[in-house]
């Protein structure tokens, strides 16, 4: 499968361990900056409608604004109740201090 | 530990189940409901399920699929009708059963009316399950008018969602105000507007002195002499914990099934958690009625049975959706004597934060969840910002969490 890089901010627009909300092709993603790099996930919880971006980043666990539901950011795995669903992730990188996601077009 | 029985297929039951066999536990888990279903979530009863769209199907909490894979043993049809703490088993219909450990998640049961009051008319619901739920949506379908009795959460929630259904709504609470045991007076003034404004009637200090009608409900008489037409009431005036069992075994009881910090109940090798247990937090004896508290205390109780003797020791958070407010709530506000108010980003968000002297006790937020989770870690970690610093909207709050 090719991939699509797709510029989603700057490096420096995400504080440390810190989430930023972003839109790529018409798709709510979360960038996440973390002790152990850049991630990116779904930008809505798979538990009801909750925005990540408003979520609490610990380490390398996203937890939920609305019920606190925590996702392992590096992996979408669901770490504890009330979600169940994984969330998706997507690849990363960073080059020349700008973030990109592969998406799928 | 070979076996561990579970009474009670709710969230709590569910949570014990699920952390063991994350904890690693190999025995054997049978979990015993008597709603036969798989567990599912309550909270979408009162709010998204009560939609015209919705089939009101339920949200259960995993798949069959999930019970299979991790060996829990589960009987949605089977009603535990006694312990014998001596011999160590539950007594079923057709058997008697042995365990290990064994852990109450019986839950409670809505308060009703007396009696004298419903008189057996048709058309007087309680909510509590996924058939009362559907028994009321199916009512909205038809019905003119809603009586919600209880100016509780779970009454507010139903008359919004009466009200998105196109009833006329009246929401009658007994108490000098809505929410008076659960939020401060800034947000159950919101919540008051916000249904003033879709045109629910809200009545506080006003209670219900009969029905009327025959067979049928038709309209009921308050406190107040006066009269209003009803041909659908909802009754949401509290719960009370499930404590029989427990209390025909011997277990202690007192609001509730009495466990210490660890969460066992008198008896040692019987558990409690969720609604139905009273546990000591901060030299009183509480009983939480959440979400929140029927995931960790389960938790806390899975951990316990593998030895680990961890206190129970929460932070108390709800929530709770009606129109297009979404309300959340962070410990437990008696005490206060200062209520700090922060303007939210958007006008329609706001939040109220309640302080004894410079200790910050609990926060209500309305439309604001980022502020929420950083108010829930504020508090978890005892931490108490400077009121003038949460009053002053240029403060960054993620900057006073790292402080
Ligand atoms: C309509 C509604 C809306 C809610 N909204 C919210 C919300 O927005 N936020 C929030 O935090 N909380 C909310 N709650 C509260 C939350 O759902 C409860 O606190 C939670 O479900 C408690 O879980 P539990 O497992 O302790 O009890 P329950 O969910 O009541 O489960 C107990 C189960 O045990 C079964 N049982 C009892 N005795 C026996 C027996 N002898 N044998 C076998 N089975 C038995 C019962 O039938 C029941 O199925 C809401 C509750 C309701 C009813
Ligand atoms: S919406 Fe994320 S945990 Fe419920």
């Amino acid at each position: 499968m090719s991939s699509n890089w797709v510029l989603a901010c700057a490096a420096n627009d995400v504080d440390e361990e810190d989430v930023l909300g972003v839109e790529l092709n018409g798709q709510k993603l979360a960038v996440y900056n973390t002790p152990k790099g850049f991630f990116a996930t779904d930008g809505i919880c798979t538990h009801e409608v909750a925005q990540l971006e408003d979520g609490l980043v610990i380490g390398t666990v996203i937890e939920c604004p609305l019920h606190q539901g925590r996702f392992d950011v590096t992996n979408g795995k669901a770490l504890s109740a009330p979600v169940c669903v994984d969330l998706k992730t997507y690849p990363t990188k960073v080059e020349d201090g700008d973030v990109y996601i592969d998406v799928p077009a | 530990m070979r076996h561990v029985a579970i009474v009670g297929a709710g969230l709590a039951g569910f949570s014990v189940a699920r952390r063991l066999r994350e904890l690693d536990y190999t025995g054997a888990i049978t979990l015993f409901g008597d709603e036969g279903a798989l567990p599912y979530d309550r909270p979408p009863l009162s709010k998204g399920s009560l939609k015209a769209s919705v089939d009101a199907s339920g949200a259960t909490l995993r798949p069959s699929e999930f019970f299979e894979e991790n060996q829990i043993a589960l009987r949605p049809s089977e009603p535990v009708l006694g312990i014998d703490t001596t011999a160590r088993t539950l007594q079923l219909r057709g058997e008697a059963f042995a365990f290990d450990a064994l852990v109450l998640a019986t839950g409670a049961t809505p308060r009703a009316l007396p009696n004298a009051i419903i008189r057996g008319l048709h058309g007087v619901h309680g909510l509590r399950t996924l058939a009362d739920a559907q028994r009321i949506s199916q009512a909205f379908g038809t019905a003119q008018h809603a009586l919600i009795v209880g100016g509780g959460y779970i009454g507010l929630e139903v008359a919004a969602a009466a009200a998105g259904r196109g009833l006329r709504v009246t929401l009658i609470e007994a108490g000098p105000r809505i929410l008076g045991r659960v939020a401060g007076p800034p947000t159950a003034d919101a919540i008051r507007a916000a249904h003033k404004r879709k045109g629910v009637d809200i009545r506080e200090g006003v209670g219900l002195s009969a029905f009327v009608g025959t067979d049928q409900v038709k309209g009921a008489i308050l406190s107040d002499g006066a009269h209003v037409a009803a041909d659908c009431v909802i009754v949401g005036i509290g719960i009370d914990p499930n404590v029989t069992l427990a209390k025909s075994a011997g277990l202690a009881t007192e609001n509730g099934i009495l466990v210490d910090p660890t969460c066992q109940t008198s008896q040692p090798g019987i558990w409690a958690a969720g609604d139905c247990a009273a546990f000591p937090m901060a030299d009183q004896i509480t009983r939480l009625e959440s979400v929140g508290n029927a995931i960790e205390m389960g938790e806390v109780v899975a951990a316990n049975i593998m030895g680990q003797s961890r206190p129970y020791a929460p932070t108390a958070w709800f929530w709770s959706d009606q129109f297009d407010l979404k309300l959340q709530m962070v410990g437990l506000s008696p005490g206060y004597d200062r209520i700090v108010t922060r303007p939210g980003v958007n006008p329609d968000a706001i939040s109220h934060w309640y302080y004894a002297g410079e200790r910050l006790l609990s926060v209500d937020i309305i439309n604001e969840p980022k502020t929420y989770i950083i108010a829930k870690r504020l508090i978890e970690t005892g931490k108490s910002p400077p009121p003038a610093q949460i009053a002053d909207q240029s403060v960054n709050l993620k900057v006073l969490l790292k402080s």
